[in-house]
């Protein structure tokens, strides 16, 4: 298990934190989106249910766009546009 | 598919639940009350995983994401349970009891603070999430809240020397047989400082019950005084610091000018209603806790006892029970002692004498754990939150790995040590007794948050680092 931040293109990025539990699939993803610019997507992949509802929240409070919000299996995708 | 097998487990679990409360009723109608304490932490569990409701969320949220919906849920629960708990004050149906009042309060609630937020969930959220399949709670339950526990009450030898002569004369003032109080630093801090200090009930101390004689006493001194005043101040604190710009910004926008005082009002609606999902639970886990104190005094008429140890000596168990004749039963939501229990009849079981000391010997007992209620309660809540979690297709088992060993064992343990010294967690030390009239609750609640804050810029730094390596391949 290991967390990963990877460019996928550009402008766009990939968390994949699956296997942590909170408080880490938020605070990656805070982070992360304090290293994109302005305008950039970061695509992030968590299987702790409790962590969606704050990052969400989270991501609204700052106002960025959540693009997407979807369950995989046991995975959840969240894909956030920094504003 | 995966979803059919889900419901079939969440069918299969309570059904189980259900036979082992029949099969208990059927030994010994006593075990009526270990069976209510199963199904109150039954819905405990369901409610707590739905509502994703964790006392570590509500402040490492805040400080780590800004986002205060967990805050708002566990000060939005406290509010309707100090409600309920002055009601059945008021009609003498209530088990609450206040703690010795003291400074411990706060540094017990600053190392429970620190182990919630490194382990990933506080005490009860722990269980919550062990039910979610998540076995770095796992861990942090096992190794910290039951084998960290019964180590922390009973270990002497050089931990003697971290007490003050003082205590320990003042612990062998108490009468209390030479074998408990000859070795052990935790017998001579409870005997020698804890025993001495005051316990305050807002609702008895003399200001209010002179100025309010009658049952008002617990809804203005213990409810409104001690919990729904405070909570609301803080929930104020809270939509200021971290909700009102964002919120205002975006209000502005809309209205296309300036904002006024209505705005703010909305404002705090807005933050309360933001997590409908936290919210609802948040009153519902508040009238549920205040529901199982009735149902638990209830069963104490019935049975005309005091204690669960009264019934458990009556059915010929008196091994169970402490040197006062109790087993620990709260007769509330409370988590750790039960766990701490667990740990101790573990450690009996490889040779360790745990009888030598006052947590188990003078205050708790140790039972047999298919005989202690208490314990029960706990794995009706990681049950009621595995049916939930399987019904929601949200259950996943997840081994730890790397880090979160690390974590896991090292939250726990602080989780561990620091309830013990409080006599409860973030459930029996800060949520109860705020909610019961017991200002120690916010000390210790004030604990919670500082070790939480120091927890979360701990983590801060430590993903700034990976995140800084993951960064160098572009």
């Amino acid at each position: 298990m290991a967390m990963k931040f990877e460019k996928t293109g550009e402008g766009t990025y990939l968390l994949d934190v699956c296997g942590f539990v909170c408080p880490h699939p938020q605070i990656y993803t805070k982070k992360s989106l304090e290293k994109m610019n302005e305008g950039d997507v970061v695509e992030v992949i968590f299987d702790n249910p409790s962590s969606g509802e704050t990052i969400i929240q989270m991501c609204d409070q700052a106002g960025h766009d959540v693009l997407e919000n979807k369950k995989e299996g046991n995975k959840y995708v969240i894909k956030v546009k920094k504003c | 598919m995966e979803e059919k097998r889900n419901q079939i487990w969440a069918f299969v679990i309570t059904a189980a639940l259900i036979v082992i409360s029949f099969i208990y009723y059927s030994v010994n109608v006593f075990y009526l009350y270990t069976v209510v304490y199963i199904w109150f932490g039954f819905a405990y569990g369901m409610m707590l995983q739905y509502g994703r409701f964790c006392f570590a969320s509500a402040s490492r949220d805040l400080f780590a994401a800004g986002v205060p919906r967990m805050a708002v849920g566990v000060l939005i629960a406290l509010m309707f349970f100090s409600i309920i708990q002055a009601t059945l004050a008021s009609t003498n149906m209530s088990t609450f009891h206040p703690a010795p009042f003291g400074i411990h309060m706060l540094i017990a609630g600053v190392v429970f603070g620190l182990g919630m937020v490194l382990s990933g969930g506080c005490a009860s959220g722990s269980l919550y999430k062990v039910g979610e399949g998540n076995m770095t709670n796992l861990i942090a339950v096992i190794v910290g809240l039951c084998i960290g526990q019964a180590v922390f009450v009973d270990v002497g030898g050089i931990f003697n020397s971290l007490v003050p002569a003082s205590w320990e004369h003042a612990a062998r003032l108490k009468g209390l047989p030479e074998y408990i109080i000859r070795d052990g630093w935790f017998d001579k801090y409870l005997a020698g400082y804890v025993w001495d200090q005051p316990t305050i009930q807002l609702s008895q101390t003399a200001a209010i019950s002179n100025a309010l004689p009658g049952v008002l006493k617990y809804f203005i001194g213990d409810a409104l005084l001690n919990a729904i005043i405070p909570s609301a101040v803080i929930l104020v604190i809270i939509y200021r610091f971290f909700s009102r710009k964002g919120f205002l910004k975006k209000r502005a926008k809309e209205k296309g000018g300036k904002t006024d005082f209505s705005d703010d009002v909305a404002g705090i609606w807005n933050m309360i209603t933001a997590s409908k999902r936290t919210t609802i639970m948040g009153v519902l886990i508040g009238i549920t806790a205040g529901m199982h104190i009735l149902v638990m005094k209830g069963m104490q008429i019935k049975f005309g006892v005091k204690n669960f140890g009264e019934l458990l000596t009556q059915m010929g168990y008196a091994k169970d029970v402490s040197l006062m004749g109790e087993v620990f039963d709260p007769g509330y939501w409370y988590i750790t002692s039960q766990e701490g229990q667990f740990g101790g009849w573990l450690l009996e079981k490889v040779g360790w004498n745990m009888h030598d000391n006052i947590f188990f010997a003078i205050n708790n007992g140790l039972p047999e754990p298919l005989r202690n209620p208490a314990l029960w309660m706990s794995l009706g809540i990681i049950f009621g939150a595995m049916v939930m979690a399987r019904l929601n297709n949200e259950f996943k088992l997840k081994w730890p790995k790397g880090e979160l060993w690390v974590w896991g064992l090292t939250g726990g343990l602080l989780m561990g040590f620091g309830s013990r010294p409080s006599l409860g967690c973030n459930i029996g030390a800060f949520f109860i007794r705020a909610a019961g009239g017991d200002p120690n609750g916010w000390l210790y609640g004030v604990g919670m948050v500082t070790g939480a804050f120091f927890a979360v810029k701990f983590f801060n730094w430590w993903t700034e680092r990976k995140m800084a390596k993951e960064m160098e391949a572009f």
